[in-house]
This record gives C-alpha cells, structure tokens and sequence, in this order.
C-alpha cells in the first residue's frame, strides 16, 4: 500500500513508449449539452487539456459531481465518473479517494450544489485536507431549474422567485473555503482561458483539497454576470489578478493597488497622496496565517475590484495519506490481520 | 456444610449508580458461567445520561445475565437474584423480580440522603415492603473498604472495588470458581498492582463473607449446556456484526470503507471497526449520515467494500443516497441498529419500527434486499451475507438490527475461516466488448468495474440508464424495462437464499412468525406452548426481501398465523399484502422486548385454554 505514489505518470512521455496524451484523449463519445455559449463548455476545454498535460492515464482519473447544469460534467469526460445527487459529490469523492488513493479523483460543483445544498459537505472535505481537485463553476444563479437566485446572487437581485429582488446577503466561496483552511484556494473567470487553464493546472498539482471557484456566465438566466470583464473598458478596474510575491495592483496602467490600512484594504492609486509600489500588500498565497488572503478575498464588488488567481496555496498532510498511514502502521505493528486470531480475541471457552 | 439446589436456570441483575462497575461485574459473572459451562445470555441496561447525578434513579445502571443448562433464548424474563448497590438501583429494579427472589443490598448506602434521592421516605429494609423476597442485607461498603485496606488506594479507588466484591458474593451463591477472575484481574491490570491486589481482595471477602456468614441457606447451580462442540466467547449483536463485516471484506479480498457518523445505538460498530486496521479497514467519520452513505457508496464505486451504519434518525437521511445506490447499481451495506421512534425517540431502547421504512422507504421504484439480524450472534452471519449479496447482485442491501441485539450478549461459536464462503469477484466474460449495464444472466448483477481498468472508463449516476450501455436516457421503454429488470434482479435472490424453517409441527393451529430480535422470545414461547402439546410452531425470517420462496405454503400449512413484532405490524401488513393471510398481530412497543410470557399468554388465549 503505497502512500506516496505520484499521482500523475511521471514517465517522459517524449519517449516512444509511452503515448503522448491530447485533449481528445479525455473526450467522451456523448454529446455536449450545454447551451451554446455557456462558459461551462471551455472549462471542459480547459480541464481536457490540464488533464493531457498531466499525463493522467484516462483510467486513472475519476470526475464527481453532484446535480446542477454544472455537474454534466462527468458525461462529457471519457474517464471513470460519478454523477451523484444534489450536494453530496463531496462525500462520494472522499469515499472514492479513501478506496483507491491512487486515483486522481475530481469534484465539478456549481454554487447551489457546492454552497447551498452541499455546503456542509464541501466544508469538511477541505478542512479534512483530502486529496481531490474541486472545480466550483459559479454562475450566481440556478440555471438546470430555469432562472431562481442561487446563494452566491447579488443582494437585490430580481429572478423569478425573486420578483422583487432578493433580500439576502450573498456567500462568498472564496472566504469559506479560506475559514475551513483549505490548503489551495483560488478563482479564475472563463473569459480569460489562458490564466484559467493554469489556475486548474496548478489546482490539480497541488497535493491536498485544492479549491477552485471559477466564475462563468448562464447565457439565458444571468448573462450579464460578467460584463465587468467581457467589457474591455471596464476589465482592468474591475478586476485583479493576484501573482505571488507581487503587489497586488490592477487599473489599465497598473497604477492602481491594494494597501491595508490596519486590517483593511483600501484603493490607492501610486503616486497620489504619496503612495508608492512597496506601499501596496505584496501577494503571499503561503504565508503562516490565512489573514492576507482573506483580505483579498474580501474585496467585494462593487466598492472594490475582484481578485482572481491563487489566494492560498499550502502544504498540509493529507486526510487519504494519514488514513493509509495508519492502516501501513497498524499492519506493521501486529502484521497483517488474520481472521482466526481475531475472532479468537478475548476471554473464549472450549465445549467438547 | 453446603446445600445445592439445582437449577435448570437462573437470571441475575446486579445494578447499581453508572459509576459502581455493574457493567464490569456482570460482563464477568457472564464470561465465568460461560466458562463453567452454562449457556449465557446477557442485556445491559445503561442510562442514557452520561453521567447522572450519583444516587439518583436516573442514574442507575443494570446488567441482566440469563444462563441455564441448556440454549438460552432470552435474558430472561424477571430476575431471580437483584444485586443492588444503592436504594434507586432498588427502587428501579425491584418491579421485574420474581416473586421469592433474592435482593442483595449494600445496607451501608441506605443512608437517609440516599434514600431521599430515589424518593424512598423510609427506609425499605426495615419495614415489610420487601416481605414477598428474601432480603440479604450485606454492609458490603464497610467490608470492601476493610478488605482492600492493605492496599494502600485513594479513598475514591478502594471504593470502586465494592463490584468485586458483590461479584465475590454472587459467584458463591451460583458455586462458581474465583480463580478465572482473578487470572483475568493479573491480565487486566498488570499494570497497576495495588488495584489487582485490592480488587482480587475484594472479591474473595464477598466469596468468603458469603461462606462464613451464612448468608444465604443455599446455593443454586446449573449445570453445564449441550453446545455443538467448539470453541466459543461471547458477543454483542454490535461486536458480531462489525466481525462479520470484517470477515466479508477479508474473504472478498478488498479494503472495507466503513463511513459512519456517530449515532446511539450503532456507534459501537464504528469502535470496533476502528480497532481494527490491520485488515485494511478504513473507517471515515463523516461530518453527517447523508456523507457516511454516499462516501460508503463512493468506496464501492472506487472497489472497496462500503458499508454505512446507522439507526432511525439516520436512515431518514440516507435514502436517497440509498436511492443512488439503487439506480447505479454499486454494491452498498446500510446497518440500521434500530430504536425507538418517531423523531429521537427514546435513543436507547429498543423498537423494531423501521421495516416498512427499510422495505419502501426511497422515492422511485427501488427495491432493496432487507436482511434481519435474529440474535447477537446471528448479527455475525447476517453481515456476511449482506456483503455477499450486496455484491453478488451490485445492489445495496439493508440490514437490521436493534438496540437490544446490539447491546445483548450471546455464546457466538467461533467459525473457521474456510466454513465462510469466497467472495472474490469472478472475471469479465471473455471476448464480450465491455459495457457498464451489460448483466450477468443469472444474477442480472451487472459488472463491477473499478477505476485503473484502461479501456473501462464509464460514468454513472442517478439519471435512467439505457438497458447494457449505461447511456443517459429518457426513453419510455427503456425507463419501463429497467425499473422491471432492477426488481427482478432483487427478486431473483430468493433462489439464493434459505428456505424457510419451521420449529414444531409442519402443520397445524397456529405458526407464529417473527422476525429480527424477537426470536429468542418468540422461540422460547412456542418450545413451552409445545411441551404443553399445543399444535404451535415458529417461523423467523431473517429475509424480509425478498421473502423466502417457500413463505407462501408454508404459512397456508396453520389454521392461524400470529406475528409478534416490536412495531405496530409491519411485517403483519407485509404478509397479508402478499399472501392475503388473516394474519393476527402482537404489537408491542414499549422500548423493551418481548417477554415469553407475553406471546405465551396471547398464543393460550388465541387457542382457548387447555390443549394438553
């Protein structure tokens, strides 16, 4: 039982022997469904093409989900998968990896799957540092069950059971999974696939819970979701890509920044009031405390621009490994369990 | 100079405050009359609060021990002897002793602040409440403290050595042996020589204070039972089933994935499971019982064997995990430790009220083989076999059990690994291209491919299957055929299981059936009503679904059929939907089993009086 086996096949794939792995490689015979237009079809894109860059063996690699538009997932990726019930793909993904930590197991989630209905599981799988790469496509609205606001909807929104607007503050996926101590964190947006691929990537090679929000469109129910960053006039104010060791800076001549003022962030703009570059937050995904990236991940729109990138990234022993190391060290303690000594334990007498 | 009287059998409880060792003590009155020779049964009656005020009738924990000559069914009715340590374990336990009795008190705890706390305003020991038992009253706080003297304890540690010493007394009365006791005291507290010594103290002055004091005008025995040969030790239903399980996973050559989340009265299964790792059981405590059932159903997804556990309240959570279970197709065991209903109930007693939930409680079309545990040691075997059929068939499988079996105790026969059968799954036929619903002809199981087969890869999930390819679909035809082909599949197991044995005549007055725990009741009760030349026999099902294919004659072989259960009649409802019986019901739920008398007295008044 080997706990520490790499998890993608480490093997040059250069070399004659071993298949060089394309996209089309991970691609299902079944048919996409999404609605055209969907952000959710070049997340599909994206993961097909992490997965042949990884060299994952397709038989290797397992995909869960839960129910929502978003957990289609698993139909359209020619691995081994689960289509679970609404919430639960957490959990069935802990049991999967629990049983075959070999496996590369992943969990596609949407906002109401993950963090309405499923919240609690999603919670404990990341605290529990198991090793599996969860996918959140959020979409700020409930899509499959045609237009109600989801739980990560702007306050006030207007939706069909919200006529009036929703009178609800939104959750954050981004500072929960920061508060159940995930050991990577991060978010990417759909329009940009470039910095999304990479995000997966870096996501599915990171050992432990690796949490990704990625925040995509619903073309018919919530279409305008993403103007911000679809729009190129607004993009660079609105947005903040966070790079490691870097200020966090943004605006389109990257003027502008983040600086904390005690425990809070605040807008400068280098070169006014006298700020200048090493007055701004310098990004730090592993630092010792979560602080920083809660921060970060508290700039909420509209008063602040939105962070996308890693915000956490941290090593932390593995639920799946220390499991199997106590299971490596019970057997190397008391050998290999054997029926008749167990079932003979404890106080026995003989009848003739 | 000694006088035996000799017993066919004998029922003892000793009782006392949680914290006074009564589970101790009567765990080993029970190894020691096992070891002697007599067939034992046990029930521990503990409180649900963890820890009630001392004194108080709250507080009061109780262990009966049944053991006779021959196979013990029950642990018993009412006590004959009552060991009790304190005035509420009296008050609590003195309506269940039999008339005639023996009630062993530590006189030294009828002090009037502890007897104002079990709401006694005088003193039973010195008026005549007590008349109809023989009252023995020992000063037993006094002598243990004089006995472990020598020992040097803290004044709290020499006063938990009082068990020992009831022990000491109560193994006199039944002419049992010290020695084993003591050897199980070197063993236990190799460690700690002063509690050894003051314990093994202890336990010889109650064994000599009972000699030299005359206490009691004699002493019983009972000889040792005609067991089939071999080596036995005794069981809870917890313990059996969670060896069981161990047991399968080892015979199926595969990591056993136990996910659990803690719930009285099925939490022991975690504990035992979670001792355990040498034999690759990994045990998950999950965050919530709808977790437990899906992670379970992940493990056997991913080719471990995946059991989850329960009782009532959880099982509400599970279904439509179990649902899935249904719809992929994925083998699944779902131990539900019954107890008393609705809502949290009464968590530490016993009911027998989740069958219909077991039987029907899914949305959908989603049948689901229900297996019944009929004793403790029966939980062992019932195990297995729900593993075996869960995969044999890729269906999951519940299994019940019951806060008494779980709890109860039982002289389990220790069995060779090779009398258990294989369980390692057989090949993929050769030469046909794979497909995930493609099934076996025989058991209509489809296969059970894991992840790592390259070639393989499939998806499944709650949504309709197209009948062998596993396809998403909405097809009408398809829908019709595979909900028909998943209940034949469950159907079908009925050429797979037991037939159904009677105990008595093969035809006759009445049948009694029963199922689950009230075997032991509902069996002592006819084997009387037998001796008594009534024309009664018994049924017990330990299959509820499918039923045994030869229930339907069987039943049309008796003029009546009776069905004790601890519910309102679920099984009753069961077989007159299904074989249009005028079955009569027993029901009976008041957190506690059967007694016999009680099946006795309704199976004399259905068959009027005397028959002998």
């Amino acid at each position: 039982m080997s706990t520490n086996a790499p998890l993608y096949c480490t093997a040059d794939r250069t070399q004659d022997a071993v298949p060089i792995l394309t996209k089309k490689d991970f691609q299902s015979a079944q048919e996409v469904k999404w609605c055209p237009g969907c952000g959710a079809h070049g997340i599909l894109s994206q993961v097909q093409k992490v997965l042949a860059r990884l060299g994952a063996p397709p038989e290797k690699v397992v995909f869960v989900s839960g129910i929502g538009c978003s957990s289609r997932f698993p139909y359209y990726l020619k691995t081994y998968g689960v289509h679970g019930i609404h919430g639960r793909a957490p959990a069935i993904a802990m049991g999967v990896k629990c049983a075959r930590p070999d496996l590369s197991v992943w969990v596609v989630s949407g906002d109401g799957d993950g963090l309405s209905i499923g919240t609690n599981h999603l919670i404990h799988i990341l605290r529990r540092n198991v090793d599996v790469n969860i996918l959140l496509l959020n979409n700020q609205i409930y899509g499959m069950t045609k237009g109600q606001y989801s739980p990560t909807s702007e306050f006030g929104k207007k939706t069909k059971s919200s006529p009036l607007g929703t009178i609800e503050q939104p959750i954050h996926p981004i500072e929960i999974a920061l508060a159940a101590e995930a050991t990577f964190v991060a978010r990417a947006v759909v329009a940009d696939q470039a910095h999304m691929g990479a995000v997966i990537e870096a996501a599915a090679r990171h050992r432990g819970a690796s949490f990704v929000e990625i925040r995509l469109n619903c073309v018919v129910f919530n279409d305008s979701v993403l103007q911000s960053f679809s729009d190129a006039s607004t993009r660079s104010d609105s947005w903040i890509y966070l790079e490691q060791g870097k200020p966090v800076r943004f605006g389109a001549d990257g003027r502008k920044g983040i600086v904390a003022r005690g425990m809070q962030p605040q807008v400068a703009v280098m070169g006014e009031n006298g700020v200048r570059e090493e007055d701004l937050v310098v990004h730090d995904a592993g630092g010792a405390s979560s602080a920083q990236a809660y921060m970060l991940a508290g700039l909420h729109e509209p008063a602040f621009p939105t962070a996308i990138g890693i915000f956490r990234q941290v090593e932390r022993p593995t639920y799946n490994d220390l499991l199997m190391s106590q299971i490596d060290g019970a057997v190397a303690k008391n050998g290999r369990g054997e029926l008749e000594k167990l079932f003979n334990a404890g106080t026995t007498w003989d009848v003739d | 100079m000694k006088t035996f009287v000799q017993e066919r059998s004998a029922t003892v409880r000793f009782a006392g405050d949680s914290g006074d060792g009564m589970q101790v003590a009567g765990s080993q009155f029970a190894d020691i009359a096992s070891m002697t020779g007599a067939f034992v049964r046990t029930l521990p009656d503990v409180p649900s609060e963890i820890r009630a005020p001392a004194g108080s009738l709250g507080g009061v924990s109780g262990f009966q021990i049944n053991f006779g000559d021959e196979e013990v069914l029950t642990p018993g009715d009412s006590p004959y002897v009552l060991i009790a340590m304190n005035p509420a374990a009296l008050k609590v336990n003195l309506p269940d002793l039999q008339p005639g009795g023996i009630i062993i008190v530590d006189e030294d705890e009828f002090t009037p602040e502890n007897l104002a706390k079990a709401g006694y305003s005088s003193n039973p020991l010195s008026d005549d409440r007590l008349s109809e038992f023989r009252v023995i009253p020992v000063a037993m706080t006094t002598l243990n403290g004089q006995a472990v003297s020598p020992h040097r304890l803290s004044p709290r540690d020499a006063a938990r050595c009082r068990n020992f010493f009831a022990l000491g007394l109560t193994l006199w009365l039944y002419d049992r042996p010290l020695q084993p006791m003591l050897e199980w005291l070197m063993g236990k507290f190799r460690t700690n020589r002063a509690v050894m010594g003051a314990n093994g103290a202890s336990l010889r002055a109650g064994h000599n204070y009972a000699e030299t004091a005359e206490l009691f005008r004699v002493q019983h025995t009972v000889a040792a039972a005609r067991l089939p040969s071999g080596r036995y030790r005794r069981v809870t239903g917890n313990e059996a089933a969670a060896l069981g399980l161990i047991a399968a996973a080892q015979r199926a050559g595969r990591a056993l994935v136990y996910a659990s989340y803690p719930i009285t009265p099925a939490s022991e299964i975690l504990h035992e499971l979670s001792k355990h790792k040498e034999f690759d059981v990994r045990t998950l405590q999950t965050e919530d019982e709808i977790a437990a059932c899906v992670a379970a159903l992940g493990a056997s997804f991913a080719g471990a064997i995946g059991i989850t556990g329960t009782s009532g309240p959880g099982l509400s959570l599970k279904t439509e995990g179990l649902g899935l279970a249904v719809m992929t197709e994925l083998p699944l065991v779902c131990i539900d430790v019954q107890r008393a209903g609705p809502s949290t109930g009464m968590p530490t007693k016993t009911e027998q009220a989740d069958l219909l939930m077991a039987m029907f409680g899914r949305h959908g079309e989603s049948p689901m083989p229900v297996l019944a545990a009929a004793s403790p040691a029966d939980c062992f075997r019932m195990a297995f076999e729900a593993v075996r059929l869960a995969i044999t068939y890729m269906t999951p499988v519940m299994l019940l059990s019951d806060s008494f079996l779980a709890n109860s105790a039982e002289p389990w026969r220790i069995v060779s690994t090779d009398e258990l059968p294989d369980l390692h799954a057989g090949q993929l036929p050769e030469g046909e291209e794979f497909a995930p619903y493609r099934r076996d002809p025989k058991t209509l199981a489809r296969p059970w491919v894991t992840p790592g087969a390259p070639g393989r890869e499939h998806r499944i999930g709650g949504l309709e299957k197209t009948d062998i390819t596993g396809v998403v679909s909405y097809d009408a035809a398809n829908h019709q055929r595979m909900v028909d082909l998943r209940a034949r599949k469950i159907e079908g197991i009925s050429r797979d299981i037991p037939l159904v044995e009677v105990t008595g005549p093969s035809d006759g007055d009445l049948l009694v059936v029963g199922w689950g725990s009230t075997y032991g009741a509902i069996a002592a009760a006819v084997n009387e009503e037998l001796r008594a030349g009534r024309s009664v026999a018994h049924a017990h099902l330990r299959y509820l679904n499918p039923l045994p294919a030869n229930l339907g004659s069987v039943l049309r072989r008796y003029h009546r059929i009776l069905v004790p259960e601890n519910n309102s009649g679920h099984l009753r409802s069961m077989l007159r939907d299904r074989f249009l019986v005028d079955a009569i019901g027993l029901p009976k739920v008041e957190g506690r089993p059967f007694r016999v008398t009680e099946i006795t007295d309704h199976i004399e008044a259905l068959l009027g009086g005397n028959h002998a």
